[in-house]
């Protein structure tokens, strides 16, 4: 690890003015960081601690939740409002790793961290055009059963590997950031970017800018929610597909879904295609697998990730049909 | 600039990059916790932070900075051990033991988190407390890995303990 140096920033504004400095990184939990800096991706000379602000989860006046950047992974899953109001994020975020690493990840954090591609974090034996940006993609060939089959490119075919950023996309969620010029709000669903032939700018953070908060808006009366996740093992690992999904049914037609995928993407998948195909329509199993046909319409399986295809339908066919049964 | 270890208050390492688990093991010679993966997938580092399990591989020991740690040395006294370890013993929750300092450290914050109604992904409903059973202990410390696959003997010892504890 490269001789860095520590300190804790006590404000909002104190971490973003250092993050504006050259060579500085915030550090959260340190969950992914510590780790990315042990195995040398990572080379910060100086990190900011941001563990010391933003750590409440706060009702907004429009009756939605202000959570803090900074509030643990598990303080989030098991605060009684957000476990009666948006149980599918409670769920998403129990499901992520284990029980220690929730104790210390923080929500930004969460956030923010980087793709768990195998290749990526191997500087001494694999090419990454993420880490170097223009040096070759090994994942490409290689061994691709946790990489992505939409929205990736000949540079870069990693994926975001959060599960809570999964519920936060179905959730709507809204990204409180502040910068240089002031505060402003993102939704989480624009925050993450596609890896196109700059696979090395992750997100739409700009220089100096820190994430303080995500909110979540007011639950919907009688919405239905669950999250999906398919491993390798039954606890304690990544998603290779996760879906979260929000529904409300009335007539026997969605007046409002929201769907999100996560383990297929460089970004928490945000289904607007099915979304806006379902929306208003029937809530039947003909139009949720037409609306997941179109939503991956466009899909690129490789060799080694292509169950994901069938997996990624099935499973979301499987959770929409669960919802649905909920408010008959 | 202090740390609290097992109640002693010791300066931190000069280093910042000195992980909370070498700084266990090579600055205060407490080798009781366990480095295993060294990249958070084993949970053999596990100690108290605060009372919270965390992987001590993961944490810069500057990060603990006011805080309080308790290793698995900090949970007996001399002789006396604390009932998960003996229950450990009772139900052959190991072989080679080089996971069971993080193990029973996890389970000692796992129980408390349990008594204070926190869910897990298993927990059927999540308006209420969830139940005492070997499903949920099993999930519960899955962070924790055993290579000699004592895991049935380590969720009795657990389960004895918590029934011990909620009768």
């Amino acid at each position: 690890m490269n001789p860095f140096t520590y300190r804790r920033a006590t404000t909002a504004p104190e971490a973003a003015a250092a993050a504006a400095l050259p060579g500085h990184r915030l550090l959260g939990g340190g969950t992914n960081l510590v780790d990315l800096m042990r195995k040398g991706v990572e080379h910060p000379e100086t990190l900011i601690d941001v563990t010391g602000f933003s750590q409440q989860i706060e009702l907004t006046p429009g009756g939605g939740l202000l959570i803090g950047g900074a509030v643990r992974n598990s303080a989030l899953a098991a605060h009684p409002q957000v476990r009666r109001d948006y149980p599918l994020l409670s769920r998403a975020v129990l499901t992520g790793a284990s029980a220690q690493i929730r104790n210390m990840a923080t929500v930004a954090g969460n956030v923010m961290q980087r793709t768990r591609c195998t290749y990526f974090a191997d500087p001494a034996a694999s090419r990454c055009n993420k880490r170097v940006p223009g040096s070759g993609c090994d994942a490409q060939g290689g061994f691709t059963r946790y990489h992505a089959i939409l929205g990736g490119s000949s540079a870069c075919i990693a994926t975001h590997p959060s599960d809570m950023c999964v519920a936060l996309a179905a959730l709507d969620a809204t990204l409180h950031l502040l910068g240089p010029d002031g505060p402003r709000a993102l939704p989480l669903s624009e925050f993450h970017r596609l890896p196109g032939d700059t696979p090395h700018l992750e997100t739409e953070l700009r220089p100096g800018e820190i994430i303080t908060g995500v909110e979540l808006p007011p639950p919907l009366p009688a919405m239905r929610s669950a999250y999906r996740k398919v491993r390798d093992r039954a606890s304690y690992a990544f998603a290779l597909v996760s879906v979260g999904a929000c529904i409300t049914v009335e007539n026997g037609h969605f007046a409002e879904i929201r769907l999100a995928f996560g383990g297929i993407a460089h970004r928490p998948w945000r289904a607007t295609r099915a979304e806006a195909a379902l929306r208003s329509g029937p809530a039947t199993p003909e139009a949720v697998e037409a609306a997941l046909k179109l939503e991956f319409a466009e899909a690129r399986p490789l060799d080694g990730n292509a169950f994901k295809l069938p997996l990624a339908r099935r499973s979301a066919a499987a959770l929409l049909a669960q919802l649905i049964g909920e408010t008959a | 600039m202090a740390i609290t270890i097992n109640g002693t208050e010791v300066p931190l390492p000069e280093d910042p990059r000195m992980s909370l688990a070498e700084f266990l093991r090579d600055g205060l010679h407490l080798t009781g916790t366990k480095i295993g993966c060294n990249q958070g997938g084993c949970g053999a580092c596990t100690v108290l932070i605060d009372g919270q399990r965390v992987l001590s591989c993961l944490t810069l020991a500057v990060q603990a900075e006011g805080r309080e740690v308790t290793t698995i040395e900090g949970l007996s006294s001399g002789d006396d051990l604390h009932p998960l370890q003996e229950a450990f013993i009772a139900h052959d929750g190991f072989q080679c033991g080089y996971c069971t300092p993080g193990q029973i450290c996890a389970a000692t914050a796992m129980l408390r988190e349990l008594a204070e109604g926190m869910p897990s992904s298993v927990t059927g409903d999540l308006s209420r407390p969830a139940p005492l059973t070997a499903e949920e202990i099993r999930e519960r410390m899955s962070g924790n890995l055993c290579r000699c696959g004592a895991h049935n003997g380590i969720i009795a010892a657990i389960l004895q303990v918590a029934q011990e504890g909620a009768a």
